[in-house]
Parts: structure tokens; C-alpha cells; sequence
């Protein structure tokens, strides 16, 4: 089957970008970020770059982010999620409930070591139960996505609302708030030697990328580009870390800390808050959900069921099964937000995770998710998260209204999504 | 006689209103290709779906190998090796032609992670027999022309050793020089011992290719006839007027 138009062989000179192999929607996102933290540092005269500022920036993002990565597989499949803000507040009021009344008892007094452990547990078991009972609605009885979802918006908010009858619960365990960002971070020491492991884990997975391309003898990069992709990788996890670490504890926190310890707090001492554990959380998920995206049976068949549900269910797989793993995998990350969500405010309120549905969409879809489903990634959903989080963030420091910000939030969703439709017609992908 | 390699005994099934297949028989054995001939809407390829698991049919039966198959979808039909490139090709548009060979089938490492190197190695393989120019291995298939996308197509249903070959329309994207590469591929794998149902349009190609041919017409089997009893004019008129020719209605 001889075919003239492929004859034409892959000679001609490769620019720089392409001798990269950089996705060039990744580059255009990491731009529109570094406009929108430029243009805020300027208004807002240096105050939006300043380490306490990117730090309060990234623990803010770090619940819809998780959220998002799930979504991401969700609108891949072509179905949409409107039930995840509700799904957080419900696992949110379980845990806790768990945590402050159900487990405790004589056997389990408050402040149990085992006690937010378990929380955690049941809240995720919740998360995913209720995300499968989803899934099933919509893969085996074939009920719309939307409509499902739409409908667990309410119930499952009301259902909070019936767990908790109503009431703010907390504070919760000390040990869970840790993972809600402040009171829960590594210290610069741990944040270096975390920074470290991962650029060595990341050159590795570099290196042996290239290894297998050149034993199957497929072509490689240039070493040059190979170099410059090292280079920004070693610069960016350790620019980060160094940005947190840059962050030091207020002198009044370590004061009284040092007052605690009945000890004399030494001249000029000072503490950085380095890594938040839900950050560090967040990366992990983005890791697994990234190796799973590209590398799982799963991941490939979510792409392939996107991209056309009948050829997928001709090549013999089970898309209505799938549904319900990726309805139950979104409940399982809602309840992750939960606790993340939860522990930052030290405890659960009625209206958490209220509209969280419509910021995880947004984040998604702003992060190059395609509502006709088969294209999407997780990174692309995580930036996504964190330019609408620096939006308002941003806008809130300027002193916007709240109103306006929405306004802007808004219009700025309607048009990356143009802007893509613009980009994938000119790239014909 | 041997047994046939695939019987489809009294086949029916509609959709609606329509019987899609009235009551069809028709069989394959080992080595032998047959050829499915009819009018646009005649029930061909809703006929071999019911092979290929794709459709339930509402009656009848289906023997492999002498034996009672129970094909409830595409799964099952792939543990008879039966293989089938679709009218449609079910292609995965976003997805490279590697990751479209090994869909449902992928190769994967003892850690459950997929290897994308290795199926993309084993695709330049039979890719360089196939379709020597092929060579967009990592672009998604929606960027391939339609000669490309057939090409990746056939290669999914030749990879996996089938035992039972479903090819419909298989060179409707092809030119000239193409069809007779595909012509060339159905011979060998005849000579490999395998069975093939072959839906073509082309009464002549179909005397070249096949051992038999049937007709539909409105979703009624028309006749089974060898194609070395028939001319293509008789071929011609089974389809155009639904009945058997003359010499061998008795
Ligand atoms: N999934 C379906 N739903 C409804 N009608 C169908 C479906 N599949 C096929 N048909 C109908 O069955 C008849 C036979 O179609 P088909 O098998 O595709 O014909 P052929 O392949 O011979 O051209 C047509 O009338 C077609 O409209
Ligand atoms: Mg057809």
C-alpha cells in the first residue's frame, strides 16, 4: 500500500523548538502564567512574587488541582462532574464526624493517634463508593453524565448538611490539619533533601528515556536539547524549593514556640516553612496521574474511548467498567481535596467546596481539556488551576471587588477556551 | 468433508422496523475465502458483526470449529481469533498508529506499565511489510490520509494471528496499486491456512480473490455459489435481481 504523500521523508531542518520536543500549548500555558504573576507583581509593587505570597498561592491551589486532575480524565471520556463540590463537603463531613464524634469513644479518646488515620480512610472509601454509584449510573444505565452529576449536586450537599445537622465541625485533629498547608510544612532541611531526590529521579527518567529510544533505535533529541531540558527541570524543582525556603515562620510563632519549650529563643534565629505536605501531596498525585494517563492499560483506554467509544468497545474494551473506575477514581481525589480542603480551614463547614465543580472545570478545560473528549493532560489541568487561583488571588491583593473578579474569572475561561479552539485549528491536532 | 471453520446457521437480526438479516446460513472453512456480495443496505456488515461481537443477533447460531460459540461482544469474538477490519476502521483518530494496533491488546512490562517502545518497534515491523512508506508512527491517525488509516486497520487485524479474517471493504480507501498489495496479502494468508469473509463492491475482484461468493439482497441470503461456476455477469444479476442463475437453481 504504497501512499505518494508519506513519501516525502522527515529531512528537512528541525528548529530549535521542535529539536526540544516541547509541547508548544505547555509553553504558550507557562507564558500566559508568567504574564498573569508579571503583570499582578507590577500593580501590586512586588507584593504578588514575594515567597509568602507564591507559597499562600500554591497551598490555595492545591484542592481544586487534585480535583482537576481527575476531571481531566472525565471530560477525556466526553461526561463532565458537576457533583465534585458536593462530593468534597459530603466526604469532608464524614471524616469530620469520624474524627470528632462517630470513632471516638472509650476505646479511641480524642486525640487517638489512630484517629485522623481512620478518618482519612473512611472519607476516601466514601469518595470513591459514591463516585463508582456514579459511574455505574451513567455506564451501565446509561443516564447522561450531566444529569447524574447535576442531581448529586444537590443530594450530595444535603447530605453534608444531614451528616453534620447542620453544624460547623472542629477543630479537627492536629495531626490532620497538617495536611492543610501552613500548619503542616517540611522545614527548609527536608525541603532541600526532597528537592534533591527528585532531580536526581527526574535526570534518571531522562536519561533512561533516551536509553530505550536508542536501543529500538528510534531517533533521539539533539544532546544539546537533551542538556537545555535538564538544565530547566534541575532549575525548576530547585527554584521552587528555594522559593519556599525563602518563606521563614513569623518571629511571634517562633517565640512562643521556644517560650513552650520553656527555652530562650537565640538572636536573629529563623525558621523557613519549606515544603507544605499538600503540596508535596498534589505532586504526588500529579506523578500518578500522569504515569497513568500515559503509561497504564487504564490511561490509554481513556484516551482511546475519547477519541472514539465505538472503536474502543470494537477493540474490546469494557467502556461501561471504565466509566465507573473513572467516576470512582474522581470521588476517591474529591475526598483528597476534602481533607486538604478541610484541614486548611481546621474544620468543616457546611458551604465547603461550595462551586469548587465549576473552578475544577474551568481549570481543566483552561488547561487544554477538549469538552469533545480524547485531549487533555494532567499538567496542563494543574496549570490551568493555578492561573485561575493567581487571577484572583492576584486581583484580591489589587483590591478588586469580588463581583469583578468573577466577571474577569469568567471571561477569561470563555476565552482560553477560544484561543484553543484557535491554536488546535492552526496545528490541525 | 472437513468441518467448516465458522457456520452461521439461520441468522437473524433487526433493528426497529428493519430486518437488518432475515434468516441467513452461510460458512467459511479453513483456507477458504468467501466473498459477501450486495447492495449498499443488503445486510453485509451487520451479517459479520454478529460475528465479530459488535451486534447480538436476535436467532440463530454460531459454530466454530464444529462447535457452539457464545460471541457477546467483541472480547469474545477475539478468543475465537477472530479478527475484523471494519467498514469504519474503529480508529481511535487521537491515538498513534501504535497505540491503534495494540488497542485492548496493549504489551506491557511486569510493573503493568505499558511499552510503548517495544509496540512501536514491533508496528515498524509489520508496517515495513505492509505499507513499506508508512512512516508517520507518532502522529495520531486523524493526520494519516485514508490509504494510511486502512493500512494501520489491516495491520491490527493481521498482527494478532487470526484464525478467522473479517475484512469489509477493505480497499473502499485504497488506489490501484494498494488494492493489489491487499489482494496480495488475502492470497497469503489463504495459503496460511486462514478463513476470510471478504465484503467487496467489486464483482471482479471477488472472482479473483474468493473461493465462493454470497449474495444479499434486503437482508435475505440470495445464494452461495462457487465463483468458478459463475461470471461475473451471473454475480451481477444475483445482486441486481436476488436470484439464482439459471444453470444453478436446481
Ligand atoms: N445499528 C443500526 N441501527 C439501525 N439500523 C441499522 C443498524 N445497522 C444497520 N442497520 C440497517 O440494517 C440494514 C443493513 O445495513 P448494513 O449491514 O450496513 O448493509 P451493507 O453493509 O450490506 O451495506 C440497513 O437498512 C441499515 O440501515
Ligand atoms: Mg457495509
Amino acid at each position: 500500500m504504497a501512499d505518494a504523500t508519506d513519501a516525502k521523508a522527515p529531512t528537512q531542518r528541525r528548529n530549535a523548538l521542535q529539536s526540544l520536543e516541547i509541547d508548544t500549548r505547555l509553553l504558550g500555558m507557562i507564558g500566559a502564567f508568567i504574564v498573569v504573576a508579571l503583570v499582578f507583581n507590577v500593580l501590586t509593587e512586588g507584593r504578588f512574587l514575594t515567597p509568602r505570597n507564591i507559597f499562600n498561592l500554591t497551598i490555595q491551589t492545591v484542592s481544586v488541582a487534585i480535583m482537576a486532575t481527575g476531571m481531566v480524565f472525565v471530560i477525556v471520556t466526553r461526561h463532565i462532574d458537576l457533583s465534585v463540590g458536593s462530593l468534597l463537603a459530603t466526604c469532608s463531613a464524614v471524616m469530620a464526624m469520624l474524627q470528632t464524634s462517630w470513632l471516638v469513644g472509650e476505646a479511641m479518646p480524642l486525640g487517638s493517634a489512630a484517629l485522623p488515620w481512620l478518618a482519612i480512610v473512611g472519607g476516601l472509601v466514601v469518595g470513591t463508593l459514591i463516585g463508582a454509584f456514579n459511574g455505574w449510573l451513567v455506564g451501565y444505565l446509561t443516564i447522561p453524565a450531566f444529569i447524574v452529576t447535576l442531581g448529586g449536586l444537590l443530594v450530595w450537599r444535603n447530605v453534608a448538611w444531614y451528616l453534620t445537622t447542620g453544624q460547623t465541625i472542629g477543630p479537627l485533629d492536629e495531626t490532620f490539619q497538617a495536611f492543610g498547608g501552613i500548619s503542616g510544612t517540611l522545614g527548609a532541611q527536608w525541603s532541600w533533601i526532597i528537592g534533591a531526590v527528585a532531580t536526581v529521579i527526574a535526570l534518571v527518567g531522562l536519561f533512561s528515556a533516551r536509553r530505550t529510544k536508542i536501543t529500538h533505535e528510534f531517533s533521539v533529541k539533539p544532546v544539546w536539547a537533551e542538556a537545555v531540558v535538564a538544565i530547566v527541570v534541575v532549575v525548576g524543582i530547585m527554584g521552587f524549593v528555594w522559593v519556599l525556603n525563602s518563606y521563614d515562620l513569623p518571629e511571634r510563632v517562633l517565640a512562643r514556640e521556644f517560650q513552650a519549650a520553656g527555652q530562650e529563643m537565640p538572636e536573629g534565629y529563623r525558621e523557613a516553612y519549606g515544603l507544605p505536605i499538600s503540596v508535596l501531596l498534589l505532586i504526588a498525585v500529579a506523578i500518578v496521574m500522569t504515569v497513568v494517563a500515559q503509561r497504564t492499560r487504564f490511561g490509554r483506554y481513556i484516551f482511546a474511548t475519547g477519541g472514539n467509544p465505538d472503536a474502543a468497545e470494537l477493540s474490546g474494551i469494557n467502556t461501561r467498567l471504565l466509566t465507573v473506575k473513572i467516576f470512582a477514581l474522581m470521588g476517591f481525589l474529591c475526598a483528597l481535596s476534602a481533607v486538604v480542603a478541610s484541614a486548611r480551614l481546621t474544620f468543616h463547614s457546611n458551604d465547603i467546596g461550595t462551586l469548587d465543580e465549576l473552578r475544577v472545570i474551568a481549570a481543566a478545560v483552561i488547561g487544554g481539556t477538549a469538552l469533545s473528549g480524547g485531549i487533555g493532560t494532567i499538567y496542563g489541568a494543574i496549570l490551568g488551576a493555578l492561573i485561575m487561583q493567581s487571577l484572583q488571588s492576584g486581583m484580591a491583593m489589587v483590591g478588586v471587588d469580588a463581583p469583578y473578579q468573577n466577571i474577569v474569572v469568567g471571561s477569561v475561561l470563555i476565552l482560553a477556551v477560544y484561543v484553543d479552539i484557535l491554536y488546535r485549528r492552526k496545528t490541525g491536532a | 468433508m472437513s468441518t467448516p471453520l465458522v457456520e452461521l446457521n439461520d441468522i437473524s437480526i433487526s433493528f426497529g422496523g428493519i430486518q437488518a438479516v432475515d434468516h441467513v446460513t452461510v460458512d467459511l472453512y479453513p483456507g477458504e475465502v468467501v466473498g459477501l456480495l450486495g447492495h449498499n443496505g443488503a445486510g453485509k456488515s451487520t451479517l459479520i458483526k454478529c460475528l465479530s461481537g459488535a451486534y447480538q443477533m436476535d436467532s440463530g447460531e454460531i459454530k466454530i470449529n464444529g462447535k457452539t460459540a457464545t460471541i457477546n461482544n467483541p472480547r469474545d469474538a477475539r478468543r475465537y481469533n477472530i479478527e475484523t477490519i471494519y467498514q469504519t476502521l474503529a480508529l481511535a483518530d487521537n491515538l498513534d498508529a501504535t497505540a491503534n494496533l495494540f488497542l485492548g491488546r496493549e504489551i506491557v512490562s511486569p510493573f503493568g506499565m505499558v511499552s510503548d517502545a517495544t509496540m512501536e518497534a514491533e508496528t515498524r515491523k509489520i508496517m515495513s511489510r505492509l505499507n513499506p512508506n508508512f512512516k508517520k508512527f507518532s502522529a495520531p491517525v486523524s493526520a494519516l490520509s485514508g490509504g494510511q488509516r486502512q493500512s494501520v486497520a489491516i495491520a491490527r487485524a493481521v498482527y494478532f494471528n487470526a484464525k478467522i479474517l473479517i475484512m469489509d471493504e477493505p480497499t473502499a480507501a485504497l488506489g490501484p496499486q494498494e488494492t493489489r498489495m491487499v489482494a496480495e496479502l488475502i492470497q497469503e494468508l489463504k495459503r496460511q491456512g486462514l478463513g476470510i469473509f471478504l465484503i467487496d463492491h467489486d464483482v471482479h475482484q471477488v472472482k479473483n480473490l474468493c473461493d465462493r461468493a454470497a449474495v444479499m439482497k434486503n437482508g435475505q441470503l440470495v445464494g452461495v455459489v462457487k465463483v468458478d461456476e459463475v461470471s461475473e455477469d451471473d454475480l451481477l444479476a444475483m445482486i441486481i435481481l436476488g436470484k439464482k442463475p439459471e444453470h444453478l437453481a436446481a
